[in-house]
């Protein structure tokens, strides 16, 4: 042991990812990354049919609108008013008719059945309480099981039954119409940067967020676990080639790739949705590049951690369906409870995508987004020092 | 960087590998304890010893894998610890389990690591012709796609192509048939001849008297450090190999005697180690004969690398 301090004195501490001096074997190892990428039979493929799947199918598919919902209706009255209001739901096109149930029970054995997500029932003196302007009282329920789709299937049909209200008072009572016009203050709402509600509008910015965390965090996190589980990983580390290289070779092709992908994002976007960003490309190029620098810092987080493709594939699971989840791609975040929020807070594909939507939909430049910006520069450079911090702990 | 120059006596240059009480620990398990060994330039090492003797956590050690827990390693003069980018550059190293990219054809391979190494095939293609013409009908075939021996020869070829002054084979002949094993000891040997220093582990006791020195390890401890005809003559024992019908009785028997001091299964034989000189084969043939063995057949027979091992690895 004697001999050790000596030793010490002699060397130059160099920092232990070497990168100093060395920037030999990056070429080389970019062109191995590339041949190989290209060479896997199911990877290119995979990196593009995927994107083209998420916008394609996605914002025409996953969509709050529900159609066909089923309904059983329990008609005690039999009468022209209450057939009129079957027919109404009918010719919606939201409700399809299952049964005329004789009565509660026997519609509720088809909810039971799942043959039918809602019952309508109209009780017996349906007409005659209308027309002594008694007011009338339909019976709705609804099956909850799948909440979503009971919530809307309600509403629709208690949109449906007012619409019928006011259609048919004035005929039932025209002298009212015409003379006691009851004042009242009509609300027109009015929907900025989205006037339809277009729920393709909404997604299509934020899944291209979606797709960027997949291609640019994780994809790269993968292939060097892969590396690590092959021992090529152990090949490299006892050659003079600095792992911080390795890493860069790893990242530069996945970075490339996203670029590719978000430009081929937006030509999708326009094409098929018709879709143009209100606000400048610059700006969401700008953003894209300080979040792919971040997402690839996480995805070595997850590579340092994870020793077999089997840990590093249910990590990134994980990560990406909170991500998701707490993203608000499908729920708005204001609508979380306060914890709720402050895990959203936490993640970086929150505030891509609120960059995204509102550069798409608002116009949104650089100087209104400046919270976001800072938060995914802090990303940034938090993950990108626990990555070096954490590779080093494990060398 | 210029080399460490040693002011120590302890400490000698023309070491190829130096090993100063080495011990490396995983939580509580003690993987290496003060390992304590010298590589002499151009000769050919092996570490023999069994599963989980410790063998690999050495090598990994040695190729600035992992960090020992206290002792100091030198490779070529250089500190494992504080030197690893120099020790890096100078050594090969090729891992038991085939560790090369498996959808990069053979020849992509060599040029791959070449190029790693700030080299080209080229430049040091004497070194490894010998082995590479093996492999060259495939050049263009992909490295998962090659037999067993071929893949072990592709390996080799990458360990070598930027011409290491130490050469690290972790069992490079484990689940390798035998005649590409002896092949490949034969180009072990040519190695050799260019000046290259060979630490080679290996389970199998029969590659021991390839080596030019040995070291016998057992649970992350070294035995002993000889040339292996040394181990062998210093095998102090008689030793017989005894044959009966039945043999898994026949063990139990022998280990009863109180007159064998040792007795171990080896293949077909048993192996009988007897330091009583008064005892004679007759003697233990007649006591098998009182326990009803047939077909007893005991002879004398030279002690293995492996007699000694079971021998050391017993006391």
């Amino acid at each position: 042991m004697k001999n050790r301090e000596s030793i010490e004195i002699k060397t130059n501490s160099d920092s232990p990812l070497g990168a100093r001096g060395h920037s030999f074997g990056l070429k080389y190892l970019l062109r191995k990354e590339f041949k190989q990428i290209l060479r896997n039979k199911f990877l290119p493929k995979m990196i593009f049919v995927f994107p083209f799947m998420v916008l394609m199918v996605f914002p025409w598919a996953a969509s709050y609108e529900i159609k066909n919902l089923n309904i059983s209706v329990v008609d005690n009255d039999h009468s022209t008013f209450s057939q009129q209001l079957t027919q109404k739901i009918i010719s919606s096109n939201y409700f399809k008719l299952t049964d005329v149930s004789p009565n509660y029970n026997k519609a509720i054995k088809s909810i039971e059945s799942n043959q039918a997500d809602i019952i309508l029932e109209i009780p017996a003196n349906f007409e005659k309480d209308l027309v002594t302007q008694q007011g009338a009282k339909v019976m709705v329920a609804s099956n909850a099981v799948n909440g979503m789709k009971g919530g809307i299937g309600m509403t629709y049909l208690m949109g449906i039954i007012t619409d019928f209200n006011t259609g048919i008072l004035p005929k039932l009572i025209p002298s009212t119409a015409s003379n006691n016009v009851t004042p009242s203050i009509q609300i027109d709402s009015q929907y900025r940067f989205n006037p339809n509600l277009n729920y393709r509008v909404f997604m299509v910015p934020a899944l291209m967020v979606m797709i960027l965390t997949l291609l640019c965090g994780f994809l790269p996190a993968v292939s060097i676990v892969f590396e690590k589980e092959l021992g090529t990983m152990e090949q490299i580390n006892v050659s003079p080639v600095p792992k911080s290289i390795f890493i860069l070779a790893k990242l530069i092709p996945f970075w490339l790739i996203g670029f590719i992908v978000i430009s081929i994002g937006f030509l999708v976007a326009w094409a098929v949705y018709g879709l143009i960003p209100a606000g400048y490309f610059s700006t969401i190029y700008i953003f894209a590049a300080i979040y792919i620098f971040a997402v690839s810092g996480l995805g070595i987080i997850i590579s340092n951690y994870a020793a077999t493709l089997q840990q590093a594939m249910f990590i990134v699971f994980f990560f990406m369906l909170i991500f998701i989840m707490m993203s608000g791609l499908y729920t708005p975040i204001d609508g979380m409870p306060e914890w709720g929020k402050w895990i959203a807070a936490f993640n970086p594909l929150k505030h891509f995508m609120e960059v995204m939507r509102a550069v798409y939909l608002k116009g949104s430049n650089l100087f209104e987004l400046t919270k976001q910006l800072y938060a995914l520069i802090g990303f940034a450079v938090i993950f990108n020092i626990w990555a070096v911090l954490s590779y080093r702990k494990n060398s | 960087m210029s080399r460490y120059q040693m002011d120590n006596e302890n400490i000698k240059l023309d070491f190829a590998i130096k090993c100063e009480s080495v011990s490396k620990n995983y939580k509580k398990n003690e993987a290496l304890k003060d390992i304590k060994f010298d590589v002499n330039r151009g000769e050919i090492f092996g570490i023999i010893g069994p599963d989980g003797a410790g063998k690999t956590t050495l090598f990994r050690i040695l190729t600035t894998l992992i960090l020992a827990d206290s002792g100091i390693a030198l490779v070529d003069g250089f500190d494992v610890v504080n030197e690893y980018k120099e020790i890096r550059k100078r050594v090969g190293y090729m891992p038991g389990r085939f560790s090369l990219y498996q959808d990069l054809t053979v020849e992509e391979n060599l040029n791959f690591f070449a190029t790693v190494f700030n080299t080209t095939i080229e430049e040091n293609y004497e070194l490894i012709k010998d082995i590479y013409v093996q492999i060259e009908p495939f050049k263009n075939r992909r490295a998962g796609k090659l037999s067993g021996g071929m893949k072990q020869k592709l390996a080799l070829c990458c360990a070598l192509i930027h011409k290491p002054s130490v050469l690290f084979l972790d069992e490079p002949t484990t689940g390798v048939d035998p005649v590409s094993r002896k092949e490949f000891w034969g180009m072990l040997k040519k190695l050799k001849f260019s000046g290259i220093t060979i630490l080679v582990s290996t389970p199998y006791m029969d590659e021991a008297s390839l080596c030019d020195r040995i070291a016998l390890i057992q649970n992350g401890k070294f035995l002993k450090i000889d040339t292996p005809q040394n181990i062998v003559t210093q095998y102090e024992n008689k030793l017989w190999a005894v044959q009966s019908s039945n043999m898994p009785k026949l063990l139990k028997d022998l280990r009863a005697n109180y007159l064998t001091e040792k007795c171990f299964a080896f293949g077909d034989k048993h192996h009988v180690s007897i330091d009583n000189l008064q005892f004679t084969q007759e003697i233990l043939r007649d006591y098998l004969l009182e326990n009803g063995h047939t077909n007893i057949e005991i002879s004398e027979i030279k002690p293995s690398v492996e007699d000694c091992f079971m021998q050391l690895s017993q006391s």
